[in-house]
């Protein structure tokens, strides 16, 4: 990965998202969710970062923190050399038109009652206020060659759209500010498995036109596998290990990213391979277990586990550069 | 001939990649069930005629409304003169004094639902998007305004200003707004955790702008079905109002008055009830059809 320069466009630094919670039918007490705890990741240029983990483990929660439409309780993000955490919504204002997001309901982050023109350009107008209304089209029209929509479409509705056409419409409104950054919250889980590799392939040919930065969101590992370059396993708000895609898929060292690895359908019936099978569902993150949030489920843990909370540890460099870290008392009994 | 033109002109738009294709919008999809809706249109005609005739009231009948004919009084329907709904116990014309009733009637039902309006999706839409505290204090002022004892409030406006048409715009108007805000309030809750609000807050479309833009055009739906059935509403509390003598001031009247003196002499001159009757009946029905026809129509919006 060569391409990869070595100043972060975006640093993520102990970023912490609690929400307050009422428990409780007749008598409620207040309790905090823990939705992100304490995570913390580097975005470079024209890199993609996925974040993987199970439904509730605050993967979505930290897409929006980072994008400052969460307030985070603790913790930093820090956009190109400057601290973002805690910016009120007027200061974040001329920053949002180099951070964009795509949601993962295509046709519900579409305002039904716009033709698709209005709402590509949307972003533009409210940015460049000074552009002629021809000027304007010009550029939704252009967008929406290149995100592949037929132009003519544009006096269109969203409902007179499919699923991947109207995810196509997302990213058009994502793109028209060329932004650096785009949080792609599960952009293809509600659409069809061929939608889906159009959508991805069309995001990689984006980001290699713009030089954009991905932080995409998924939960499924066979399309992380195939558009990102770094991978941050989430569980519970925690982050259990960050590597290289190579390193990660062929030798995941944290307990948790082997059982998720081990559980990618291979797509050869002869196949027969060791599965690690996790028991016991995902616990509360209202009422996270103590020390290593992983070690209700995992086959290594001990007193040591309920005690203390692992650090991340770096493992060495990987073919990157990157260090290739994990969050795990066990690792290095594991490794032998 | 001039379809199969037709038929190759479309297909010429169709092939030509420049020509843009007009999309139709969801507004468009609703009319053209509500045009499909026959008791709907039906009462959108005669709503319409009893318009009309209430605007070219002046002009439909030989007679002024508050003209008194010492000859004629409380005679039943007399075609030879131009009575055509009888006169009154002193003696107008009870067509053209219910067409003036019609006037006073659909004015305070339109003007009140009006101002209920522009007020109540407002309030009720900043109140649902702020959230929190704001919506909070917002609500319970509108609970605090709800608590007040509506006949109590108007009775005290009419004593310190005076018996005024204007006043009964605004006394109703003040109280109906309360269940349209509670109305959009609810509504906005709803849209507003959809994600092209939040995909608009990550442009950086600022909260009035994503209030008007988005957040009110997408609730339009149920407020105009609500309105619709507000006017009747209006219409009837006006009646009620003059049927207790707080309403519009003599001369000039409204369907309430009318149909407070016929029910007087309702057993010697059933004619002064039964017309001023009918048409209020008829008028609330048509509302009532309207909005019934226009829910429908709104409704499968989330297609």
């Amino acid at each position: 990965m060569n391409t990869v320069e070595k100043a972060p466009i975006l640093t993520v630094d102990n970023l912490k998202v609690h929400f307050p919670v009422d428990v409780g039918t007749i008598f409620t007490r207040k309790k905090t969710l823990k939705a992100v705890d304490g995570v913390s990741f580097q975005l470079y240029e024209g890199e993609t970062l996925a974040v993987v983990g199970e439904s509730g483990c605050g993967k979505s929660t930290l897409g929006r923190a980072v994008l400052q439409l969460l307030h985070n309780t603790d913790g930093q993000v820090v956009w190109m050399g400057q601290n973002i955490t805690g910016n009120s919504v007027k200061e974040m204002r001329p920053l949002r038109k180099d951070m964009q997001i795509i949601f993962q309901d295509p046709l519900a982050s579409l305002d039904p009652r716009m033709t698709i023109g209005e709402i590509i350009a949307e972003p533009l107008v409210t940015h460049h206020p000074e552009l002629s209304k021809d000027a304007v089209k010009d550029r939704v029209r252009e967008m929406m060659d290149i995100v592949g929509l037929l132009p003519r479409m544009i006096n269109r509705y969203p409902h007179e759209f499919s699923g991947g056409q109207c995810q196509r419409i997302g990213i058009a409104r994502a793109m028209i500010l060329q932004p650096k950054v785009i949080v792609c919250d599960e952009p293809v889980s509600a659409l069809d498995v061929s939608i889906q590799a159009q959508i991805i392939n069309l995001l990689g040919e984006l980001q290699k036109k713009f030089g954009l930065s991905l932080l995409f969101i998924s939960h499924d590992l066979s399309i992380v596998r195939h558009i990102s370059h770094r991978v941050m396993v989430l569980y519970l708000g925690n982050v259990m290990e960050i590597a290289d895609k190579d390193d990660l898929y062929n030798s995941p060292q944290h307990p948790y990213t082997q059982a998720l690895i081990s559980a990618v359908p291979v797509p050869d019936p002869e196949a027969r391979k060791k599965r690690v099978v996790l028991k016991g569902d995902l616990p509360s993150p209202i009422n996270p277990p103590s020390g290593c949030v992983f070690r209700t489920r995992c086959l290594y843990a001990d007193e040591q586990c309920a005690q203390t909370k692992p650090e991340l540890i770096n493992m060495g460099h990987s073919t990157s550069g990157e260090n290739h870290q994990v969050s795990c008392h066990k690792v290095s009994v594991l490794d032998q | 001939m001039s379809n199969a033109l037709n038929m190759n002109d479309k297909l010429a738009s169709f092939n030509d990649d420049s020509a843009e294709v007009a999309g139709r919008s969801l507004w468009q999809d609703a009319r053209i069930r509500l045009m499909r809706n026959k008791a709907a249109v039906v009462s959108m005609v005669i709503l319409s005629i009893i318009t009309l005739m209430a605007i070219l009231a002046p002009w439909l009948s030989a007679h002024p409304f508050d003209e008194v004919y010492w000859d004629f009084i409380q005679v039943p329907p007399n075609f030879a003169e131009g009575f055509w709904f009888g006169t009154d116990e002193n003696g107008r014309d009870l067509f053209v004094r219910t067409l003036y009733g019609a006037r006073v009637s659909l004015m305070v039902g339109l003007v009140a639902t009006t101002v209920s309006l522009v007020i109540g999706v407002v309030y009720g839409a900043v109140a649902g998007y702020m959230g929190g505290r704001v919506d909070n204090l917002m609500m319970r002022f509108v609970d605090i305004l709800y608590s007040l004892p509506f006949m109590f409030f108007v009775i005290i406006l009419m004593v310190i200003f005076g018996r005024n048409i204007y006043l009964i715009f605004v006394a109703l108007g003040a109280v109906e707004w309360l269940t349209m805000a509670r109305i959009v309030r609810g509504q906005t809750l709803a849209v507003k955790k959809k994600e092209f609000v939040e995909a608009a807050h990550a442009s950086g479309v600022s909260t009035t702008k994503i209030i008007f833009r988005h957040i009110i055009p997408n609730i339009l739906g149920p407020v105009i079905v609500y309105m619709t059935l507000t006017i009747p509403q209006v219409i009837l509390t006006e009646s009620f109002l003059s049927f207790l003598g707080l309403g519009v001031q003599e001369p000039l009247t409204s369907w309430g008055v009318l149909i407070s003196e016929g029910s007087k002499v309702m057993e010697s001159a059933p004619w002064m009830l039964a017309f001023p009757a009918t048409f209020l009946a008829l008028t609330l029905f048509c509302f009532n059809f309207i909005g019934d026809g226009l829910r429908d129509a709104l409704d499968p919006k989330d297609r």
